[in-house]
């Protein structure tokens, strides 16, 4: 999942500026799950500006709304009426989130309540760890299930770097060796070998390094007016 | 190559090494500024001491003088440069665009590093590129000389850069069953040579060096033993407890701690840590000299070059030898 954290409360307060009438709108997907951004943290935030507001004498409405997706158009036509009363629209999704409520609602001042972190899994409650970077051509066929892309600090292809110690990364002891991980995992699968020869440079091409990427699915696409 | 004489770069390194001479390197740390001065004068107190000088790249992710820039002084000076070059700061064009800059400035060797992570430094803010990694750059510098091709495959029309291609390995590193086979992996993308993380655990490098030699790496490439002189204590413990990836055993410590005992004055206190950091870093390098597979000694005296000569000189190594002959290929 998408896993984000919720900015702090002054800076959600001076990005919501002179705005009277504010609409925070939560998502009922990835950031519900991790807390950062669902119904009941919208709620949270809504009431939070409110006090807020009122204590600094320019009370501001502010109301709330949650959809269940909010990366995804179709989800956004429930809240239009809100919308268009708001004079801001705050939200709680991830960056995908506040981006299709920019492109859905091209008038309203959209402007984000989280900070988007990474792609990856709750380690126990409270805990969140990376395990995807998404960059377009997985390996993990090839390292044990462990992505060096997203979990070595130095996204290295060939085998720890000199700073491994002990299982922990050299940037912080808190960050587990991904190669140390790897090693372990292919050694107790007797599938070394994977590794012994040498992982030629990554085509980064279809990572972000290749601009803004997008995909065509013909297979799924629906006919257009008036083509044969 | 014939105007080479057979010699993969014609390097003072590559031929003390080709000609089985017990090779001396150290490394020279640039400053963290623009004054050419200070190459100047830490060349002179490396010529003549050693076949080449490392010149570090950035070292532990501070911006200082380039590799590059301040090679091209220590050659004018007549000291032979090892360019450092980590995989943090550039991506394969910017690589390759220095190397062919560093080639037609003199530039013969090269050591290929992956590079200490940008959190250590003071640029912390920095984004890191890691386009490739330490194995894909040797590769990559080894096919601009053996194969005349730009690392996208493209021929390179007109003079080809032939470096004398290093790599690093720290056999303290985990995994340590790994560490033997990730220098093979080294050898097999073409390094000529390796310089290892400072030696202070003489059994486990030995431990290390064993699997080496029954890899058959040491055939493959030059190993040249990285070895340090400690300046104090406290360095010493610095380096056991808050250094990933650094082995320093407590008998280390202790002799240092030892050599200073009963000392009151500071300056001879503080003379008195040096000169037994000395003696360690020559008794290491005696030791070196009896394993098997063992090429050389690579010595890194971190901002405190003074102390080359009288490790090599304690060590024996001195005067270093002249190489003109033609190699048999």
């Amino acid at each position: 999942m998408i896993v984000a954290e919720q900015k702090p409360l002054e800076e959600i307060r001076s990005l919501t500026g002179d705005a009277k009438r504010v609409l925070v709108v939560g998502c009922g997907t990835c950031v519900t799950v991790c807390f950062a951004g669902g119904a009941r943290e919208a709620a949270i935030v809504t009431a939070s500006l409110r006090m807020a507001s009122k204590i600094d004498g320019h009370e501001k409405a502010v109301t709330e709304a949650t959809v269940q997706r909010q990366c995804e158009w179709e989800y956004l036509d429930e809240i239009a009426e809100q919308v268009r009363h708001a004079d801001l629209v705050l939200s709680l999704g991830c960056g995908v989130g506040v981006q299709a409520l920019a492109e859905r609602y091209p008038d309203a001042v959209v402007v984000p309540g989280l900070n988007t972190t990474f792609m990856g899994l709750p380690l126990e409650q409270g805990v969140w760890a990376e395990r995807c970077a998404a960059c377009g051509q997985c390996i993990l066929g090839l390292t044990g299930g462990v992505c060096p892309i997203a979990r070595c600090s130095k996204q290295l292809l060939n085998g720890p770097c000199g700073g491994s110690s002990k299982g922990k990364c050299e940037v912080n002891p808190e960050i587990d060796c991904a190669w140390q991980m790897i090693y372990d995992k292919l050694k107790s699968q007797n599938r070394l070998h994977l590794i012994m020869e040498i992982t030629p440079p990554k085509d980064w091409r279809t990572s972000r390094d290749g601009g803004p990427r997008k995909i065509v699915r013909e297979d799924l696409r629906l006919p257009v007016a008036g083509k044969v | 190559m014939s105007d080479l004489n057979g010699y993969k770069s014609g390097s003072n390194l590559e031929k003390i090494l080709r000609a089985g001479h017990f090779a001396v390197t150290a490394e020279l740390g640039p400053p963290k500024n623009a004054d050419a001065e200070v190459i100047r004068k830490k060349a002179a107190l490396l010529k003549g001491c050693v076949e080449a000088a490392n010149i570090t790249d950035n070292q532990t992710a501070i911006v200082r003088m380039s590799s590059i820039g301040a090679g091209a002084l220590a050659l004018r000076e007549g000291l032979e440069p090892v360019m450092q070059m980590t995989c943090r700061d550039r991506n394969r064009l910017g690589m390759q665009g220095d190397l062919l800059g560093a080639y037609a400035l003199g530039l013969r060797n090269i050591l290929c590093l992956t590079g200490d992570h940008q959190t250590f430094g003071n640029h912390p803010q920095a984004k890191n590129v890691h386009d490739m990694d330490s194995v894909q750059l040797v590769q990559m510098v080894v096919g601009l000389r053996d194969k005349g091709c730009f690392q996208c495959g493209e021929e390179i029309k007109g003079v080809v850069p032939r470096f004398f291609v290093g790599a690093a390995e720290n056999p303290f590193g985990d995994p340590f069953e790994f560490r033997p086979l990730r220098l093979g992996k080294k050898a097999k993308a073409g390094a000529d040579f390796i310089q290892t993380q400072m030696i202070y655990n003489v059994p486990k490098f030995r431990e290390f060096m064993k699997r080496v030699v029954d890899l058959g790496v040491h055939k493959q490439t030059y190993i040249l033993a990285g070895v340090g002189p400690l300046k104090t204590p406290g360095a010493a413990k610095y380096m056991r407890d808050q250094v990933p990836g650094m082995d320093v055993p407590d008998e280390i410590v202790e002799r240092m701690e030892t050599a200073g005992k009963g000392i009151e004055d500071k300056k001879a206190k503080a003379a008195a840590y040096r000169e037994e950091g000395l003696k360690i870093c020559i008794d290491i390098i005696h030791q070196m000299r009896e394993i098997e597979g063992v090429a050389g000694a690579h010595i890194m005296a971190i901002e405190w070059e003074e102390a080359v000569k009288p490790i090599v000189e304690g060590a024996g190594l001195l005067p270093r030898p002249v190489v003109e002959a033609v190699p048999s290929t």
